[in-house]
């Protein structure tokens, strides 16, 4: 299974992508900004970063760039894609996600092992964990507060849309504790904090059996492989 | 050149930072009497040849579409300036 992972400029995390998909038993495939070829992966990742140094609005241009055109076009029809942190942004700017993301509420940069709660199973990417599972992942970012207007809001609860919500604190101000979306179809899904940074001992956060021990991320890409194999 | 502004500023009921921030500095400067201050954008869109109401309506929707993220900002003006 091919899992394509973007690059933009100012793109930082997709090195880390691209590995946590072969950890995962994937093929990684680098797909750049400017070509709107995508060619024939089985999924796209967004990865974090600040694409185009957060000029306009984070997301906001890179949401334009010609990679981009294709992937709105071939997430409308099913293809997943999972977006992450800037990702995520540009996920919201693409309007392929409701709300937004503004500054964080205490409007400092956040750099945090962060407890989350996986309140949606029925995703391309979230398919391996079991409903309500908690799990620690990092977050770090600076425009990571999550709004949406209250009717989206009010939608969003109703329809069970939200994926992942913060657990024991809200760190940048997010509506609703909310950390991650999915669509209506369930093949696209963004969230604040990295499932990247969590595939492999030794480089995660701490858990209680060992230091960086944390491989919670790894369900994610999993998840997706799954949900391809038996598409 | 004509040029097209466009502005854009964070919605009223928003927290804005930066404005913020601009205020507790402007209270420590000694401006008691402004109450509060708000930071937006204002964008120009050059033109080497004259603007036509087109151009405006399509910058509209630039702003709109583009400019400014509806969830998060209003655009409050758009005007041609010579």
């Amino acid at each position: 299974m091919k899992i394509g992972v973007v690059t933009f400029p100012g793109t930082l995390d997709d090195r880390d992508a691209a590995r946590a998909v072969r950890l995962a038993g994937g093929e990684a495939v680098s797909l750049w900004h400017a070509d709107s070829n995508l060619q024939k992966v089985d999924a796209v990742i967004l990865p974090g970063g600040f694409s185009y140094g957060d000029y306009l609005r984070c997301g906001a241009i890179a949401a334009q760039a010609p990679v981009m055109k294709e992937i709105i076009k071939k997430a409308n029809q099913g293809l997943p894609v999972l977006g992450i942190c800037n990702g995520f942004q540009v996920l919201v700017e693409s309007h392929l996600l409701p709300g937004g993301l503004i500054r964080n509420e205490h409007q400092h940069f956040i750099c945090r092992d962060q407890k989350l709660r996986v309140e949606n199973v029925d995703t391309a990417w979230t398919n391996q964990f079991a409903l309500n599972q908690e799990i620690t992942i990092p977050l770090k970012n600076g425009e990571g507060g999550y709004i949406a207007t209250k009717d989206e809001l009010a939608r969003l609860e109703g329809e069970g849309l939200i994926t992942f919500r913060y657990v024991d604190v809200n760190p940048n101000g997010s509506m609703n504790d909310i950390a991650g979306l999915r669509n209506e179809r369930g093949n696209v899904v963004g969230l604040m904090p990295h499932p990247e940074h969590a595939v492999e001992p030794g480089f995660g956060p701490d858990t209680d059996a060992a230091m960086r021990s944390g491989v919670d991320g790894l369900l994610f890409f999993k998840s997706v492989l799954n949900a391809l194999v038996n598409a | 050149m004509p040029k097209i502004i466009v502005e854009v500023m964070p919605k009223a009921d928003l927290l804005d930072p930066q404005g913020k921030a601009v205020a507790n500095a402007l209270h420590r400067s000694g401006n008691k009497d402004i109450s509060a201050v708000r930071i937006g954008k204002r964008i120009e869109l050059h033109f080497d040849r004259e603007v036509t109401d087109a151009d405006l309506a399509a910058a509209r929707k630039i702003g709109e579409d583009f400019l400014s993220n509806a969830v998060i900002e209003d655009v409050v003006n758009v005007v041609v300036e010579n």
